[in-house]
């Protein structure tokens, strides 16, 4: 277990480097930083001193050192449009969009759960045929349409929910929360329902196939000729087992609800880093840039160890060694 | 209307189980009716998709949509239970009936211990409290030969072999005492080794229980061992009936004479197995009269249009116009 721990560890680490070489690329060949940072007056002299100053005259390998070095401190150097410190924008922004990862996130899988065993044991009922019919329209409709047309409902034509932004913040030390206001909860709302749509719908599909699997064991077949209830075969017995695939998928969809935050929080105004990442990518703001692939690549990274170890949580084959096996 | 003796445990009268299809209405299982008493081992034999499993799963109320009972009865003790409702007929699920499947190795839950699976049954079944349910797990690890079960109880199934598994399928199967037992091919993944040795087993306790057992299988060699009776089915219907060493040694039926003829006997100067020509009908496609008349040699006119019932022949009883009284008497003209 602990090598396993070591090992995956490891693996991590290569991945960040790998993935720190990539946002590193991006300085050196999205345009030169410095017509991004100097005015048009500046002279050549003033440019080659900025030059040197930054240690963009060093040889690569040292640059790329520096970067990680740096990186590894949460050091990501200036913006170029804001001239503050990278990491200090990130974090402003980071607690919005965790928040909106969080909630929509917990919803997807509780609602998904919860409609993907309902209609793997009403398989034929009409609610579960409606379930499924809708599921396929959340599947397939673009996140940024089903937002722009909750925004026409709700906001537009009701007027019972606001159409952007976070409304009231409370600040918690360096973390700012809208879960304690009443306009940053409905603010909530919605971003929430368009972020989530997508992987709610995926994980009850995913957990309805697994479950109708599972079902069809021979375990549980043998659970039924034992005569226990049926809450005790279909949740005790059944559900159990469908949850391996349904945390793997669910790891790596949490990755992407953060990561993709972009669209959602684009249509919504949302102000998290998927927002300010935009924003960045249209001013050409390379640090920004870098430090929020990182940072994704680095939620990734974390969810996937968590995941790892869920595993051992869940099933017993991996955690138990084997001992005593034979007669 | 005085009926001395007691109904027998179970009783299947006229079993008739459909699949209803896009193309019709496929009949399964075909006005089969048995008898099992108290304590008896019934052996069911028959080629893959002759019915056997089907009619274990009818009777502890485990058919699998779309298949449904269509007509006859199932009586347990006299009553009918293949009505009831299914809260009712879990009570007699592990409790009065058990069943015991194919594979051990995919029987057991995979996630939770084998001590959990056991106490769960226990609990469902019989008014015990959590340790006393516990002890009576132990208890019956201990009586289907689990060494050190007192620390077994608490592995999971994985850490158990394939015939340690099948063992602690058994002892879940008898937690509540049932009265009866289907094992639907209890040893057929099993190493020839281990097969003895369970089926040893389930002799034993259903001895010692007075725990009535239907065994499926298609291993004829199990059957002679351990039953009292044999029952031999053909493409959803009972081919023939009777106590097990009249149907080994002096078979009636044509069908079930090729299966035994089908059995190689050691240090018998036999150049060739028989064989029976063709295979069994698809359910589909069932001839008119004698569902065995395509291939049986000794067919005549009667066998392709009437469907003959089971008739008296020796010391067993076939479904065969043979054993009719005229036509024996046409015979001995």
């Amino acid at each position: 277990m602990l090598a396993f721990i070591i090992r995956r560890l490891l693996q991590s680490v290569l991945v960040m480097l790998t993935v720190a070489l990539v946002a590193f690329g991006l300085f050196r060949y999205i345009g030169d930083p410095i017509n991004n940072m100097v005015g048009q007056e500046a002279t050549l002299v003033e440019r080659e001193q900025l030059r040197a100053q930054l240690g963009l005259n060093d040889p690569v390998p040292v640059q790329f050192a520096r970067f990680v070095a740096n990186a590894a401190q949460g050091q990501f150097g200036m913006s170029y449009r804001m001239a503050r410190p990278v990491a200090d924008v990130i974090f402003e922004r980071l607690p919005a969009t965790l928040e909106l990862a969080l909630i929509s996130g917990i919803g997807a899988l509780v609602v998904g759960i919860a409609l993907g065993v309902y209609t793997a044991l009403r398989r034929d009922g009409w609610l579960s045929q409606i379930i499924m019919s809708l599921s396929l329209i959340g599947v397939s409709l673009p996140t940024f349409l089903i937002g722009i047309l909750l925004i026409y409902v709700f906001a537009v034509q009701l007027q019972v929910l606001p159409a952007f932004g976070r409304g009231e913040v409370v600040r918690l030390g360096w973390w700012s929360t809208g879960l304690l206001t009443e306009s940053g909860l409905k603010s909530l709302i919605m971003p929430a329902i368009t972020l989530g749509l997508y992987q709610l719908t995926l994980i009850m599909r995913l957990v309805r196939a697994e479950m109708l699997e599972v079902l069809r064991t021979d375990y549980i077949k043998f659970a039924r000729a034992r005569g226990l209830s049926d809450r005790s075969v279909h949740f005790r017995h059944a559900l159990k087992n469908t949850l391996l695939p349904v945390i793997t998928i669910t790891g790596l969809q949490i990755g992407s609800i953060i990561a993709f935050a972009i669209i959602t929080e684009t249509v919504f105004q949302w102000p998290g880093v998927g927002l300010l990442f935009i924003t960045a990518v249209q001013f050409v703001d390379v640090p920004v840039m870098a430090a929020y692939l990182v940072l994704i690549a680095l939620i990734f990274v974390v969810i996937n160890l968590i995941v790892d170890l869920l595993y051992f949580a869940v099933d017993p084959r991996l955690r138990v060694k084997r001992s005593g096996r034979g007669s | 209307m005085s009926d001395p003796t007691p109904p027998p445990l179970l009783s299947v009268r006229n079993l008739r189980i459909e699949f209803p299809t896009r193309r019709g209405t496929l009949v399964a299982i075909d006005d089969v009716s048995f008898d099992i008493a108290r304590g008896e081992v019934l052996g069911v034999v028959g080629e893959s998709g002759a019915g056997k499993s089907l009619t274990g799963a009818a009777i502890i109320g485990l058919l699998e949509p779309p298949g449904r009972i269509a007509a006859g009865e199932i009586l347990l003790h006299g009553d009918p239970i293949h009505r009831l409702r299914p809260d009712q007929m879990r009570h007699i699920r592990g409790r009065r009936i058990a069943m015991i499947f194919q594979d051990p190795l995919t029987s057991l839950n995979p996630l939770l211990t084998i001590g959990q699976q056991l106490g769960e049954t226990i609990l469902t079944h019989l008014d015990v409290d959590e340790d006393g349910a516990r002890k009576r797990a132990i208890a019956l690890l201990d009586e289907v030969g689990i060494p050190a079960p007192a620390e077994r109880i608490d592995h999971y199934p994985h850490q158990f072999s394939g015939g340690m598994r099948q063992r602690v399928v058994i002892a879940l199967a008898l937690c509540a005492q049932p009265e009866l037992i289907i094992a639907d091919e209890p040893t057929t993944a099993l190493d020839v080794s281990v097969q003895a040795q369970i089926i040893t087993l389930l002799k034993r306790l259903c001895r010692e229980h007075d725990t009535a057992v239907m065994l499926v299988t298609h291993d004829m060699g199990v059957i002679a061992e351990t039953a009292d009776r044999v029952a031999v089915m053909y493409a959803g219907r009972l081919a023939e009936i009777g106590p097990v060493r009249a149907v080994v040694q002096t078979p009636h039926h044509p069908y079930t004479r090729g299966l035994m003829g089908s059995i190689p006997v050691l240090g018998a100067d036999i150049r060739r197995l028989v064989q029976i020509d063709g295979a069994m009908p698809r359910l589909n496609a069932i001839p008119p009269g004698c569902a065995f008349n395509p291939r049986c040699g000794a067919v005549f006119e009667r066998c392709r249009s009437d469907r003959p019932d089971l008739l008296p022949a020796g010391a067993t009883r076939a479904a065969c116009w043979l054993f009719d009284a005229g036509h024996a008497s046409e015979q001995t003209r």
